[in-house]
């Protein structure tokens, strides 16, 4: 059916590491859950067994921005929260992909005022946008969908040499 | 006796050097007077026997833009006893501050910083007027007339956007 069905005749099968490595990494993208506001819910909602975002491999929600690999940013983002925003993404390890789910947070939305950001691709590299207000979750799951083509188009070229930021020190007295 | 008959009496009893202006607007009763009684009326209304307006629900204000006395401090607070709320307005120009009610009702030291915050209005004597929503180092007032919708640009800052 699968893989083991092409490898019991030869019992190995020829790639390039850019292919293996792409497959590998678009069938496990951990997501991190930025959930803010409202779209958090329809964000949960995918994870549960109706919709199940387990059938993308997506359904390790790391709450910790270490170990995973696309943040997606569920809510309205002010200017006070973008920076808490941007730095759970600095701490991401790269290679690292943004899901703006929803309306406000890919371009302000209803929230047409001087406290909210309008859009985050002002601070934020930004791969999909998603529309709805919020997005039902299959929307969501198309995202993802849309998220694991542009990883399997990648190459590990694509990712040498990124330098990474320096980081603030915080320093406690 | 009804709450406005209540209220009339009571203040008018207490205080008969003081104008009062008690308003009834939709079952709503609006108590309005000079801004220097603040801290005294208040803790009236808070301690008197039949009264107990023991809750302050809200303080906020009203930006008339054009008037003399710019602004309205506007107080609501409730009384258990009675079941009923009144409104308690006073004038205060831009340049003037108003003293803090946070010493009869501890609840409104957040609702002033927040009115402090929004309309730019200072309370004299109250113990810690930081702002409340805006970043530290935002110089505006936004629920000023005079501030625009979308904000003044680069008032907040953005994090930088790298790679």
């Amino acid at each position: 059916m699968g893989l083991e069905a092409k490898l019991t005749k030869d019992g190995f099968f020829t790639s390039t590491v850019d292919a293996l490595v792409a497959w590998a990494r678009k069938s496990a993208v951990w997501p991190m859950p930025m959930g803010i506001s409202c779209c958090a819910i329809e964000m949960m909602a995918s994870g549960d067994p109706k919709y199940d975002i387990a059938r993308f491999g997506s359904e390790v929600m790391r709450f910790t921005p270490r170990q995973s690999d696309c943040m997606i940013v569920a809510g309205t983002v002010t200017y006070k929260m973008s920076h808490v925003v941007r730095k759970i993404y600095d701490q991401m390890p790269d290679p690292k992909w943004v899901i703006a789910m929803g309306a406000c947070t890919s371009s302000g939305g209803m929230y047409r005022s001087y406290s909210v950001v309008q859009g985050i691709d002002q601070f934020l590299p930004v791969d999909i946008y998603l529309a709805g207000c919020p997005p039902r979750p299959d929307n969501l799951l198309n995202a993802l969908m849309q998220i694991q083509e542009k990883i399997g188009r990648s190459k590990a070229r694509d990712y040498q040499d990124i330098p990474l930021p320096e980081l603030p020190v915080i320093q406690n007295n | 006796m009804d709450l406005k008959e209540l209220v009339t009496k009571k203040l008018t009893e207490k205080f008969p050097q003081i104008n009062f202006d008690i308003t009834d607007y939709k079952d709503q009763l609006a108590v309005t007077f000079d801004k220097q009684h603040i801290v005294t009326i208040s803790d009236f209304l808070k301690n008197d026997e039949d009264l107990q307006f023991k809750l302050c629900e809200d303080v906020t204000a009203v930006d008339w833009a054009r008037r003399k006395k710019r602004f309205t401090v506007v107080y609501h607070i409730f009384s258990l006893k009675l079941n009923s709320r009144i409104r308690i307005k006073v004038d205060v120009e831009e340049t003037e501050n108003i003293e803090s009610v946070s010493s009869v009702w501890k609840t409104a030291n957040w609702h002033e910083r927040e009115t402090y915050d929004m309309y730019g209005i200072t309370f004299k004597n109250h113990p810690d007027l930081r702002r409340m929503y805006m970043p530290e180092e935002f110089e505006y007032h936004p629920l000023r007339k005079d501030f625009p919708l979308m904000g003044i640009p680069g008032s907040l800052p953005l994090p930088k956007k790298e790679n």
